[in-house]
């Protein structure tokens, strides 16, 4: 069995998806159920007592998907470490998706309070699971202070533009000694399936889903497309070359 | 007396513990987080921690989010 182990923990699914946008609870739960994946991104706000809302917690199930909540809105290590602490304080397991965005254009993560954050959070014994640049030194960087896995971003959050840091990811993929997921930018299956076939160990989707017309079905199809590029990975594609080499023999009719 | 709920000032009943706002406001202490002075209040603590003048109040809940 091919199996996706985070911090200790197998997971059957390498596809995570982001709750985050979705015009409905049913559409994020179609969305959710489609997509195959068993750990879902939540994210902590203030309560708006003055246009109370359903719980989000009533429409995910806890023994199906582990909760995996994230720093998002921090613009600095001091605020994700105290998002942190809050997810813990609500009953979730250890997790934490770290990210500490302080530009709001383009949502980019800041290295230098990210990996402060993350070396305090290790410490006090949650999982990190850090948003980062598609850069294979902060990867690195990352990995030694003790984070669970890396989470490099194809194109900025939202963006839908694909794997527009390729090389650098592939770089981070060979040098890791912890899971790579590729987050954010992810806009089409397609895409999904390149970070796979690149060795990549997970994917995470949230925008492509809550912006289909069918959420449920494109859930759907990022799991084929996760799983169509790990099976290509794991089978070992081709080497790519410019000359043509041709796959019918050249000799034997024709040709003497 | 006056504290800041989630930013904003509000006038509540002097002597009100946290656990007794959130029943007011039908708040489920079970699906959030309170912050008390940037302090977490364990849920099983907010019926033992009173709130006097000028407190600030954080009421934390999950949300959609990537």
């Amino acid at each position: 069995m091919d199996e996706l182990i985070i911090a200790g923990r197998s997971f059957n699914s390498r596809l995570m998806v982001g709750t985050g946008k979705f015009a409905s609870n049913e559409a994020m739960v179609a969305a959710m159920e489609g997509s195959g994946s068993e750990i879902v991104t939540v994210a902590l706000r203030r309560v708006d007592v003055d246009n109370p809302q359903d719980s989000l917690l009533n429409h995910i199930d806890p023994k199906r998907y582990l909760l995996l909540p994230n720093t998002s809105g921090a613009r600095n290590a001091e605020e994700a470490i105290r998002l942190a602490r809050i997810a813990r304080a609500a009953g979730c397991e250890p997790w934490i998706k770290l990210e500490v965005t302080p530009d709001p254009y383009y949502l980019l993560p800041d290295p230098i309070e990210t990996l402060k954050a993350a070396e305090i959070l290790v410490k006090e014994g949650f999982i990190v699971l850090p948003y980062i640049n598609a850069d294979p030194v902060l990867a690195k960087h990352m990995q030694e202070v003790g984070t669970a896995t890396v989470m490099p971003l194809g194109a900025p959050i939202g963006t839908n533009k694909g794997l527009r840091t390729r090389d650098n990811i592939a770089i981070i993929i060979e040098q890791a000694i912890v899971p790579v997921v590729v987050d954010a930018g992810l806009g089409a299956p397609s895409h999904a399936a390149e970070a796979m076939e690149m060795g990549a160990d997970a994917v995470l989707v949230n925008t492509a889903l809550a912006v289909a017309r069918n959420p449920g079905a494109m859930g759907a199809a990022f799991k084929k497309g996760v799983e169509a590029g790990r099976e290509a990975y794991l089978a070992g594609l081709g080497k790519q070359q410019d000359k043509a080499e041709a796959s019918s023999p050249l000799t034997g009719f024709l040709r003497s | 007396m006056d504290i800041i709920f989630n930013g904003k000032a509000r006038e509540i009943q002097d002597g009100t513990c946290i656990q007794e706002l959130l029943d007011q406001m039908q708040l489920d202490c079970m699906q959030l987080v309170v912050e008390h002075n940037n302090v977490i209040i364990p849920r099983q603590r907010l019926a033992e921690t009173p709130l006097n003048n000028g407190d600030a109040l954080e009421v934390i809940h999950f949300v959609g989010g990537g």
